[in-house]
């Protein structure tokens, strides 16, 4: 999963690393089932793999981005790039450092004898009873990012 | 031997029975039924020859078995023409994309409950083997995840084979599949309100003992007329869903990332021999998994019609063995519906197939969401 996020920024062809990041997010779903958390690996492969990625690949081919793999090295903005990741990782390091509620390793699920943990309806019952305010707040503000690109999109139309 | 062992050699058995011996091999006879059928639908003969050559070994005549061993034919010839590369096409992505189409269509069969479960004695104890591969509780999420991963292998076959046609055809079936994935979702939804669960499994179980989603009847439960007024919306749910994973495997009426007439052959116009038979055999796979898919959630997955399964013996061997007969011939006749209407209704315009995708069945389902969730209040 690391090495093709790695591929996804050094790879000069954007349908390569496009597809990098496919891999990459297949990564992350498979440690997501195998930390038994089924429904939310399926949903990232679903939502991000299956959906977003495609439309991804597809712009980037209706495009066509030849000068993009031609283009040179541009020192400074390898440079800047580095910069920026370290300070990402020097600020992880500094906050995982001084967390000691993070050290404590969770207690195990306690699953009754000869039943399956249900984690879809446990996480569809916490998200429809007592997030549910936060849920219909994050799909207001879904619609409104959707009527903002149709409402900036038909204004291209018109002129 | 221990309890991993078994489990891990059943399981292997499964994997291999159903993903290489059932599923490629209905595979090659679906292929042989569709030109038996579309010949039948068309008052022509179809290929009826090819049987043992018996003519080769010094005998008078062939046996020819009604051509039945045509996909044998057609497979040799496959594997011994000749693999031909283009000098034009991006040659990693070229060859990825076939296999990126055949792969996700044959993982998606793991969560078909293909069967009730089989008991047999063991070192002296008795175990019971379910006949799926993994029972997940996430059965049709996983689905639709995984056959969504099959759109890369058509966008990478047109686009790496840098030719306009075969571009075409996979930027068609792209937007058609993303714009009909919604509504196969959706359409499925009205059934999980009603069933209550995401795993195939006790789905199929459930229908089992109180008859079939389509036909909610059972001997042992008797008349209730709450389940046929959910009828109506699961009828509804049916038809959308259909229609959707049609469009979904690109078959007729919706067929318009490989339309000959207009695109030489579609996004695999520059593929050869055992290239383009993956293509072939995903499709079809797709097929298959698809039509498995709506026997389990809407016309009782392995179970006989009217409850019957009540009254027999649970998990003996030919009880399960009797279910998965069940459940093949239940697939096998769903496949040949699939063919019938591909030889009977003509090809959509692109953007009549867009106008149905976005206007009407996109709609219809989110009605029918909304109409299932008021009975099921009424109901209750």
């Amino acid at each position: 999963m690391l090495l093709f996020g790695v591929g996804v920024v050094v790879n000069r062809n954007p349908v390569a690393s496009a597809l990098c990041l496919v891999v990459s997010f297949v990564g992350l779903a498979s440690l997501f089932i195998s930390l038994d958390a089924h429904f939310l690996g399926i949903i990232q492969i679903l939502v991000y793999t299956g959906a977003v990625m495609v439309l991804f690949l597809f712009i980037i081919m209706l495009l066509d981005l030849k000068e993009e793999a031609r283009r040179a090295l541009n020192a400074w903005a390898v440079a800047g790039g580095a910069v920026v990741a370290l300070c990402l990782v020097g600020t992880l390091l500094h906050v995982l450092g001084t967390f000691p509620k993070g050290e404590a390793t969770l207690p195990p699920l306690v699953v009754p004898e000869g039943q399956t943990y249900e984690d879809t309806k446990a996480l569809g019952t916490l998200l429809f009873t007592e997030y549910v305010f936060h849920v219909q707040v994050i799909g207001l503000l879904l619609l409104g990012a959707t009527v903002g690109v149709v409402a900036l999109s038909k204004k291209e139309a018109s002129k | 031997m221990d309890w991993l062992s078994f489990t891990l050699i059943t399981t292997l058995i499964k994997i291999v029975g159903l993903c290489f011996v059932a599923i490629l091999g209905l595979v090659s006879y679906t292929v042989y039924a569709e030109r038996r059928v579309s010949a039948i639908i068309q008052d022509r003969v179809g290929p009826n020859r090819v049987g043992l050559p018996l003519t080769l070994l010094g005998f008078k005549k062939d046996v020819s078995f009604l051509g039945l061993f045509q996909p044998l034919a057609d497979g040799i010839k496959f594997i011994l023409k000749e693999d031909f590369t283009p000098a034009h096409v991006k040659k990693f992505y070229f060859w990825l994309a076939p296999a990126l189409c055949l792969v996700p269509a044959l993982l998606t069969c793991a969560v078909l409950p293909f069967g009730s479960s089989i008991t047999i004695p063991w070192n002296g104890s008795e175990r019971t083997i379910p006949l799926v591969i993994a029972n997940l509780n996430v059965g049709p999420l996983f689905v639709f995840a995984i056959a969504s991963l099959g759109v890369y292998g058509i966008v990478l076959a047109g686009w790496s084979s840098n030719s306009k046609y075969p571009f075409f055809g996979s930027v068609r079936s792209t937007s058609q599949m993303i714009s009909y994935e919604i509504s196969l979702g959706l359409s499925l939804v009205p059934v999980l309100l009603v069933m209550g669960e995401l795993n195939l499994v006790t789905i199929s179980q459930q229908q089992s003992e109180h008859g079939w989603n389509l036909l909610p009847y059972s001997l042992r439960d008797g008349f209730d007329l709450n389940r046929w007024l959910l009828l109506i919306p699961l009828g509804l749910a049916f038809v959308t869903f259909v229609i959707a994973m049609f469009a979904e495997t690109n078959r007729l009426p919706f067929d318009l990332p490989e339309c000959e007439t207009e695109l030489v052959g579609g996004y695999h116009t520059e593929y050869s021999s055992m290239k383009f038979a993956l293509f072939f055999m995903g499709e079809y796979a797709a097929m298959i998994v698809g039509s498995g898919i709506t026997v389990t959630l809407f016309l009782g997955g392995w179970s006989l019609p009217l409850g019957l399964d009540n009254y027999l013996p649970k998990g003996t061997v030919w009880v399960g063995l009797l279910h998965t007969a069940v459940f093949f011939s239940k697939l096998i006749a769903f496949l040949i519906f699939f063919i019938w209407v591909r030889w009977t209704l003509p090809r959509f315009r692109y953007d009549q197939l867009m106008r149905l995708g976005w206007i009407w069945m996109f709609e219809i389902c989110l009605a029918n969401v909304l109409l299932t969730a008021g009975i099921l209040w009424y109901i209750s």
